[in-house]
């Protein structure tokens, strides 16, 4: 069975420039809604309390809120989750009053009127962790994406390099970018999620740069951009069921994972998707702009081809 | 291809190879196995030894948990002589530790547990189950904090008291030795020459120290301040205490398998599996106090003190009930130097207190108390608390904790006191007892905050797990199934690879000890999307070669090859992700990126070699005219 015609050739250069357009308008609308609307911190990063809890029946939001308020909590977050039994409640630390009760402090309001309610999770994080978690998250994403660039720029080719970091930063804004358009909670599973992103974005782009060297070496006629369209469209079905599978996994994640992994798998959904986009559309098309050609990936590559490899297999 | 270093023919395997796959399967079989065998929680009764552990005392226990409409799972006596009762869930084992202390009382220990249900053979194997995370297990995470600048603030104090007596010893005559608001010391002179001498004294006495001579106005001094060096041994001492005392306070709780663990240079993690009431674990482990024993200062005027005038050798403190005290300003012994603190009952049956002390606290003990035969020995407890402060709206805590001082016990001298001595005259069991909890928290020398926390309950726990699984059962189905129906025999193949990736991973995770985490589970779900790539890529190169002439055998040999640079480039890139993320992550996090370097590792294994062994097995080394792909 095949998914794409065998003698597949579709011209991905011809609507390179047009690919090309598009990333950068929801680069604009990322950035733009990041300004705008900023993003909707966990926890995680923000600090303050969180708590959540399950009704025998539907919740009363309203009645939550006033029975909060005039036990003189104020500035409460309270929402369902899941279901409507489920009532997640956040707030910042709170007023002279230390964070040691304030789970116990919270139930008892909850049930003072005789509720049935059950604690599932608290979570309280003090603000200077918070500070922390995002200094370290926003170091881990640039550390990372050096330690690729580098890896890249040895096994093939600065050009290749700037191209797939390119493409990786345009995932991770892209996706940081939805999550501030769709208002989703961005917390630290997201940071996990986005990291999990930039490394399997970048297999998909390995994969088409590896097939580029390959046919640069292969087909002696042809300019650049005959090479790189070529190796596109041999690695198109590849990039496909990949992401296909991947993307099967993650709706199963996202619609029965449940609620704690909501966010991850969330993040993983928009990432993986525009990063199978990316890796065909902007990263070889960008390195094809920045000019690679044959000669770039001549010399190092020759032992590839021994077969010294045999044994491994 | 001319020097193909094996005669074989081609697209077989020689023999080490298919055992090797064999080998490797049946060894994570076996310890992927032990995973089937999920702990139970349970409650484990254990007797001093006048109590005796008897059927009598099972059966009480059995009828109590009827009482209670609570079924276990199994009752028994262990071969080592406790009573282990297995339950359902962790909502019976909290009822069920309960019910057990309050049917058996002082005599027996009761502690909730995770009992191990893994067959006798499989545990000889040393095949144990997954170690799950707070996120499945349910339970209570506290990030901890050590408060450094009064641990530095402390030894400083402690160098001043030392270098004070080395220089009396001595018989160098100084006017002065205080210690600094914003860190170091300083000794002050009256000439350079005894400055001079002094110096001397002071580098030799305490290298820990870097001082210098300098003059001020009239008098010449030494600044001393503590070395870095030193300054670090003073901070890991501190956060290694504290890790200590938090350990023996979390064994109050009886929780079955804690976690303590220094996090960077001064934070302590604690897990606490199981366990649901957070505001008295808290209590249990938060308390983070000081204790000193000091002289009262009886010649001292308690009124004027009241009205302000407190003597230079006096201080003022309260008392638990409210009368005021004066101490003398020196201190007899500190809580650094009290080794242990403990519950007792003298000859005619009244409570009583047990204080050991180490050496250096015993020699200043018995030299001090022997001098005041007769006076009043206090105890002065400190405590330090969080308190808040709006900024921007936002209430937020200090970073200075603020300090509460009581003195908590006024005893007599009878005789000259050693390293063991005791303290009587108390009213209750619970006078004594609440001493002892204190004396025992003040031994701390660095005042630890709370810095996060987080609860997870039992019935979230359990939902992470189903949901989890239940993702991961429909997720596989849909992979399988796919990969089924596009590549037929090869898709069959590939998924039997898959398989073998779940099993290896799950039992090399079993094996390095990993802990399973609800990311953690995703991780193992995104692996399994992500394991068939290699396969993709490997079935696009032969369909490829196919359609380009090939022969079958020389298409299937060609595809593994020529794919497998390919495949080792792009798994390399992903592993660096996860071991970004594995040094940057905590808890939970770290478990998504374990599961995902070892998933990477496993399914390149079964992806390349596991899969050619099958279809060499299937196709290699005969004649075949097309292949099912």
């Amino acid at each position: 069975m095949t998914l794409l015609s065998e003698r597949l050739n579709l011209d991905f250069l011809k609507v390179g420039k047009v690919a090309l357009g598009f990333s950068l308008l929801l680069i604009l609308i990322s950035v733009g809604s990041l300004f705008k609307n900023g993003l909707d911190f966990g926890l995680d990063f923000t600090g303050g309390a969180m708590i959540e809890v399950q009704f025998e029946k539907d919740a009363d939001l309203p009645k939550i809120r006033q029975q909060l308020e005039t036990n003189g909590i104020e500035k409460a977050v309270v929402q369902t989750f899941g279901s409507n039994d489920e009532v997640k409640i956040r707030l910042p630390i709170l007023k002279g009053q230390e964070t040691e009760n304030l789970s116990k402090n919270l139930m008892d309001i909850l049930s003072a009127d005789g509720t049935k309610v059950k604690l599932k999770e608290t979570e309280i994080i003090h603000p200077a962790i918070g500070d922390e978690m995002t200094e370290q998250g926003i170091l881990a994403v640039v550390i990372m994406l050096i330690c690729i660039m580098l890896y890249v720029a040895v096994r093939f080719e600065w050009k290749f390099s700037v191209g797939a970091v390119a493409a990786l930063a345009h995932d991770v804004i892209i996706t940081v970018g939805m999550f501030s358009l769709l208002h989703l909670e961005f917390d630290l599973t997201v940071l996990a999620a986005i990291l999990a992103v930039i490394g399997y974005s970048l297999n998909d782009t390995i994969v088409v740069y590896d097939r580029i060297r390959e046919n640069f070496l292969k087909i002696r006629k042809g300019t650049p951009g005959d090479v790189v369209n070529r190796s596109l469209n041999q690695t198109l079905t590849r990039t496909l069921i990949t992401s296909g599978t991947t993307l099967f996994v993650l709706f199963a994640l996202f619609v029965w994972g449940g609620q704690t992994i909501h966010g991850f798998s969330s993040a993983l959904l928009i990432g993986i998707m525009i990063g199978t986009y990316s890796s065909i559309y902007v990263a070889s098309t960008l390195a094809l702009y920045l000019g690679v050609s044959r000669e770039d990936l001549m010399p190092p590559q020759l032992e590839k081809e021994g077969a010294d490899q045999e044994a491994l297999m | 291809m001319f020097f193909n270093q094996t005669q074989r023919t081609m697209n077989t395997y020689p023999i080490w190879k298919n055992m090797m796959v064999l080998i490797l399967l049946v060894v994570g079989i076996i310890y992927s196995l032990a995973n089937l065998y999920p702990n139970n929680p349970a409650v484990q009764i254990s007797a001093d030894s006048t109590a005796p552990i008897s059927q009598a005392i099972v059966d009480k226990i059995e009828k109590g948990l009827k009482d209670k409409n609570i079924i276990p799972k199994s009752v028994a006596i262990e071969t080592k002589g406790n009573i282990l009762i297995r339950l359902n869930n962790q909502t019976d084992q909290a009822t069920a530790r309960e019910v057990a202390s309050q049917l058996l009382g002082q005599d027996y220990v009761v502690a909730i547990n995770m009992a191990t249900s893994v067959p006798d053979w499989l545990a000889a194997l040393h095949a144990a189950p997954m170690k799950l995370g707070l996120d499945l297990s349910g339970g209570i995470f506290f990030l901890l904090e050590v408060d450094m600048d009064v641990a530095v603030e402390k030894s400083e104090q402690q160098y001043v008291d030392d270098m004070k007596t080395t220089l009396r010893e001595k018989k160098i005559r100084y006017s002065r030795i205080e210690s600094v608001k914003n860190g170091g010391m300083v000794l002050l002179f009256r000439d350079a020459d005894t400055r001079d001498k002094a110096l001397n004294v002071v580098e030799t006495q305490f290298p820990g120290l870097i001082s210098i001579a300098q003059q001020q106005g009239a008098f010449y001094t030494i600044k001393s301040r503590v070395s870095e060096k030193k300054l670090k041994e003073i901070r890991d001492y501190a956060v290694e205490q504290n890790t200590t005392i938090l350990r023996n306070r979390v064994d109050e709780l009886g929780v079955a398998e804690p976690y303590i663990q220094r996090q960077g240079l001064n934070r302590i993690v604690v897990q606490l599996p199981g366990v649901q009431d957070s505001a008295q674990a808290k209590k249990i482990i938060g308390v983070t106090a000081s204790v000193e024993f000091r002289l009262q200062n009886q010649s001292a005027d308690l009124q004027a003190a009241l009205n302000g005038r407190v003597p230079p050798d006096a201080e003022l403190y309260h008392r638990e009930n409210g009368m005021p005290i004066l101490l003398k300003k020196s201190v007899v012994v500190k809580g650094l130097n009290v080794s242990n603190a403990s519950f007792g009952v003298d000859q005619n049956g009244a409570p009583k207190v047990n204080i050991a002390l180490d050496s250096k606290g015993a020699s200043r003990m018995s030299t001090i108390s022997g001098q005041n035969v007769g006076k009043p020995l206090a105890v002065l407890f400190t405590e330090y608390k969080t308190e808040y402060e709006e900024v921007d709206g936002v209430m937020k805590p200090k970073d200075k904790l603020s300090k509460i001082e009581k003195v908590i016990s006024v005893a007599t001298i009878r005789s000259t006191l050693g390293s063991h001595f005791e303290i009587t005259g108390l009213d209750s069991v619970d006078e004594a007892t609440n001493l002892v909890m204190k004396i025992r928290a003040g031994a701390l020398i660095a005042p630890l905050k709370f810095v996060s926390e987080s609860t997870i309950g039992p019935s979230l726990g359990q939902e992470n797990i189903d949901k989890g699984i239940v993702a991961m059962k429909i997720g596989m189905a849909m992979v399988l199934g796919f990969m089924l129906i596009y590549y037929r025999v090869f898709g069959l193949i590939a998924n039997l690879a898959l398989l073998i990736n779940i099993v290896l991973l799950v039992a090399l995770m079993s094996l390095l000890d990993a802990t399973l985490t609800l990311p953690g589970i995703a991780g193992i779900v995104l692996t399994v999307g992500m394991a068939v790539d290699a396969n993709v890529l490997i079935f696009e190169r032969i369909k490829e070669e196919l359609l380009g002439g090939s022969g079958v055998q020389r298409a299937i040999h060609n595809g593994y090859d020529s794919a497998f640079s390919t495949i080792m480039d792009a798994n390399i890139t992903t592993l660096i992700a996860a071991v970004i993320l594995f040094a940057i992550g905590t808890g939970t996090i770290k478990g998504f990126a374990v599961t995902l370097a070892l998933g990477i590792i496993t399914s390149m294994f079964t992806a390349i070699i596991a899969s050619r062994a099958l279809i060499n097995a299937i196709y290699g080394g005969r004649k075949v005219e097309s292949l099912s792909i």
